[in-house]
């Protein structure tokens, strides 16, 4: 193991980034690696508390591409939010306020890193590739989530706090048993949990493994300020970045609304865990600028001054701010974008509402991949109890 | 499929039954997009903007504000293609295939909300049996559901006399209405045992029920399974025993025979902010010992320094109340007692150095106290506007929870009632509230001389654990002086 190598992480006291652009340097958060600040000034470089720098490098065609990447995101779960107050899903779980942090880290994972998300990554899903009927599938009672974990590399949404950290850990250290790690085309994993997560004992769990096996993963850390109505203050005395070094990994934050920051940190700490350098803890400092979940009402229990606070740090408007001062974009294209999101967002409706009812045995179909007596036992009894009524087709 | 689509309330949380329309944000007539809002439904759980499911036109609204609708029930009738000419289908029979598409409201969206299906087929006490009021409380998500359960019949084991009876209902049993009111019963004792050695068969709830109505059990026919009595059963009788005796009560309304029965009380939920001002006040007078002193004060001079100022031109457009000038006295008493602005948390007493200032407000939800924040740090031209807005917000209904929450100290103006003072319960965690009473012209003696003066008499409630009485007096006595001559305190003060 490469543990107790005291060049892995930098000990002692952490300087101040010592970027030459003073936006990441604010009174106040000294710690929080930035590249676009709210006015969507970009900020060249920053260097991080380990002494890494972070920048990153994109094509004016990329910088677009993930400013579209975030408006589509954005109203997909919009259209999702208003189909369950329409009564065509059971409940929705929002990502507004949090598309950068989620596109940034899934626009960072390579092909063969392996995800492991809560039920709110609908953005890293998005970003994965994959069909973005499938979780309304789920939530809208018809399916176990319709997606391939492997195909895709992104687990199922896993609604437990923090237990899918536990699944990612073990996945981790099993890459690395399998000699999957150490090169540049290794592999690596992601865990994302939220702020309200650090406080569950599976996460500390998951922390503890990592950090003894030298497990090649990234935790990432969602810090939407909230979990549902406990705010953070109620979780932590000190920035959860910091629990990290508790546990003998490095440990940074980073503006989860700026998608180019975001990005060249779960890069960098990707890049860390794919060459044998264990995992870190990543806290992207966002806000869930929604309700926790549509069953959740947030005026209850936070005031409007400290959502219009973080409507100023909006991800996607400083990115637009961006893309318009630096000329990379123009009004046709923006206007273009919306028109995507819009007929997607239409489309995605017309998908959902055609979604057919699964027949009720189909319960009993993927219990094992080869079936089994006792199951097939089942299966019979419920048929029959079905055809005990009248008018049954069955 | 018809154009015109109802919307039914869904399950806006995760098994919830019932919401209530808070309000309409379109009116029949208005185009509408898709996903525009179109109704604030507040639950159990959240208050939630419904986006519209179709554009359109909004065809019918079924429910007017205010009301609680069952999850399920037709809300809304949108015209999804006004442009095609007039709607032609009003009178086509409804109820046939295709439930949610009906152009008229269907029956369901004009059911009495809140009563319970009347049919008897649904057992008392199943799932989907009437209960009192109309509904059951429950527990968010769980318990019965006041709508007949539709359960699909199974083949070949239909019970005999169930199933025919549905179709002729009520008429095929004998009318228990007709029987004798409760004084009628000797045969009966307490339990609703017959003198006969017949057991009456009831389920606890309805004999509840009986108990509270007054009817006797054994005097009844029982329309249940076996012969059982119903809650409906009992509610018959015990409308019939009113009816007995007041055979013209409709047209007579004040008979000397007067019942004293549920026909002449009113129910209302206790919901809201009703309920939260119930809670509060139980919980604040039964933790905090209150003490209340008064005193009494010839405003005459700060009545005259109101005018003053009101003549200003630069307060000319600024509403200037008496309020205004307890608001600052009290600010300023506080700084000179900061103890009264305080908190009794166990082991500790916490003081505050900012006032949060609650002012009780009267609007047509019930009594709210939103607070000014921070209000000691505000001139009194800021406060005066603070004032005006905040009971603006107030009447309007607009008030938030984050202005609601945090005060320190309150005033209650019961003056625009026209009494002189009261005894005002603290709100909880608050440690002194200021009743302020009419101010009227009374006789005083000024310079030796009875006058004409305007008067008013302050109440001062506190909680004895934090303020000793030197102490609460002293604050209410330093009110006093600043609202007797409000110059001469600011000199000496400040």
């Amino acid at each position: 193991m490469a543990k107790g190598d005291p060049g892995v992480t930098t000990r002692g006291r952490r300087a101040a980034p010592r970027s030459k652009k003073a936006g990441a340097g604010k009174a106040g958060d000294p710690e929080l690696v930035q590249l676009l600040t709210p006015e969507g000034e970009r900020i060249e470089s920053v260097t991080g508390p380990d002494g890494t720098e972070y920048r990153v490098d994109f094509t004016d065609e990329e910088y677009r591409g993930l400013y579209r990447d975030l408006v589509l995101v954005r109203k997909l779960d919009a259209e999702a939010t208003a189909l369950q107050r329409q009564g065509e899903l059971g409940i929705w779980a929002s990502l507004l306020g949090q598309e950068a942090a989620q596109v940034g880290s899934g626009r960072a994972l390579r092909t063969q890193d392996m995800a492991f998300p809560t039920y709110r990554e609908h953005g890293v899903l998005y970003c994965r590739g994959i069909d973005p009927i499938m979780p309304l599938g789920l939530f809208r009672g018809v399916d176990q989530g319709g997606w391939d974990p492997n195909e895709f590399k992104f687990n199922m949404y896993t609604i437990v706090i923090g237990a899918q950290t536990l699944h990612a850990t073990g996945y981790a250290m099993g890459i690395a048993m399998d000699g999957k790690t150490g090169t540049d085309d290794g592999e690596a994993v992601i865990a994302y949990f939220g702020d309200g997560a650090t406080s569950q004992g599976d996460v500390n769990e998951s922390f503890v493994w990592a950090g003894v096996f030298n497990a090649p993963m990234v935790f990432f850390c969602q810090n939407n300020q909230y979990a549902i109505s406990e705010p953070l203050e109620r979780q932590t005395r000190i920035p959860l970045y910091q629990r990290a070094a508790g546990f003998g990994f490095p440990g940074i934050r980073v503006d989860g609304n700026d998608v180019l920051a975001t990005y060249a940190v779960t890069r960098q700490a990707l890049d860390n865990a794919r060459h044998g350098q264990g995992p870190s803890l990543i806290e992207a400092y966002t806000y869930r600028m929604g309700a926790h979940t549509t069953s959740d009402d947030p005026t209850r229990y936070r005031i409007a001054s400290e959502v219009e606070a973080w409507q100023a740090k909006d991800p996607i408007a400083r990115m637009k701010a961006f893309l318009t001062k630096q000329q990379l974009a123009d009004a046709d294209f923006f206007a273009e974008v919306d028109e995507q999101a819009r007929r997607e967002s239409v489309h995605l409706r017309e998908r959902v509402l055609a979604m057919p009812n699964p027949e009720p045995t189909t319960l009993f179909d993927h219990v094992y991949p080869n079936g089994s007596p006792l199951v097939e036992q089942q299966r019979e009894q419920f048929s029959r109890y079905l055809e005990s009524f009248e008018g049954s087709a069955h | 499929m018809s154009r015109i689509k109802e919307f039914n309330l869904p399950d806006l949380g995760e098994g919830l039954t019932e919401g209530e329309i808070l309000s309409w944000l379109v009116a029949v007539g208005d185009t509408i997009e898709l996903n525009q809002p179109i109704v604030e439904v507040e639950t159990a759980k959240a208050a939630v903007e419904i986006p519209a499911k179709w554009a359109g036109r909004v065809q019918a609204i079924f429910h007017p504000e205010g009301t609680t609708v069952e999850v399920g029930t037709p809300i809304i009738a949108i015209d999804t293609d006004p442009n095609a000419g007039p709607v032609e289908t009003p009178d086509t029979p409804s109820g046939t295939a295709g439930g949610d598409d009906l152009p008229t409201p269907s029956a369901a969206s004009l059911a009495a909300v809140e009563v319970a299906p009347a049919e008897g087929m649904v057992e008392p006490g199943l799932i989907g049996g009437p209960a009192p009021g109309g509904r059951t409380a429950v527990l968010v998500g769980y318990g019965p559901r006041t709508t007949a359960a539709k359960r699909r019949p199974r083949k070949g084991d239909v019970p005999a006399q169930a199933r025919p009876a549905a179709a002729g209902a009520a008429p095929a049993r004998p009318e228990p209405a007709a029987a004798p009111p409760v004084e009628a019963a000797p045969a009966a004792d307490r339990n609703g045992h017959t003198g006969a050695g017949g057991l009456v068969l009831a389920k606890p709830p309805v004999r509840k029920l009986a108990k509270d109505l007054g009817v006797d059990l054994a005097t009844l026919t029982g329309s249940g399974p076996l012969g059982s009595i119903t809650r409906e059963d009992v509610q018959r009788a015990a409308a019939g025993a009113t009816a007995a005796a007041e055979p013209v009560a409709a047209t007579r309304p004040a008979t000397a025979a007067a019942s004293f029965g549920a026909d002449r009380e009113q129910r209302i939920p206790v919901k809201g902010v009703r309920k939260l001002t119930a809670e509060n006040m139980v919980r604040s007078a039964f933790t905090a010992p209150h003490v209340t002193e008064f005193l009494t004060v010839d405003m005459t001079r700060a009545m005259k320094a109101l005018d003053r100022l009101r003549n200003r031109p630069e307060w000319r457009d600024v509403r200037v109340s008496p309020l205004l000038l307890v608001a600052k006295a009290v600010l300023l008493a506080v700084k000179r007692h900061p103890m009264v602005n305080s908190t009794w948390s166990g082991d500790e007493i916490v003081v505050k150095e900012y006032v949060n200032l609650g002012i009780a407000a009267a609007t047509e939800r019930g009594l709210i106290v939103p607070n000014i924040k921070d209000a000691g740090r505000l001139s009194l031209r800021d406060l005066a506007d603070a004032l005006t807005d905040l009971v603006q917000t107030a009447k309007a209904g607009r008030t938030s929870p984050a202005d609601m929450s945090g005060g320190t100290l309150t005033i209650t103006n019961v003056g625009v009632f026209g009494v002189d003072t009261g005894t005002p319960i603290l709100p909880p965690g608050e440690s002194a509230i200021l009743a302020f009473g009419a101010v009227r012209e009374m006789p005083w003696v000024h310079k030796g001389k009875v006058r004409p003066r305007q008067v008013t008499t302050l109440g001062l409630s506190f909680d004895h654990r934090i303020i000793d009485g030197e102490l609460g007096s002293k604050f209410l006595r330093d009110i006093g002086d600043f609202l007797s001559d409000p110059e001469a305190a600011l000199l000496a003060w400040t």
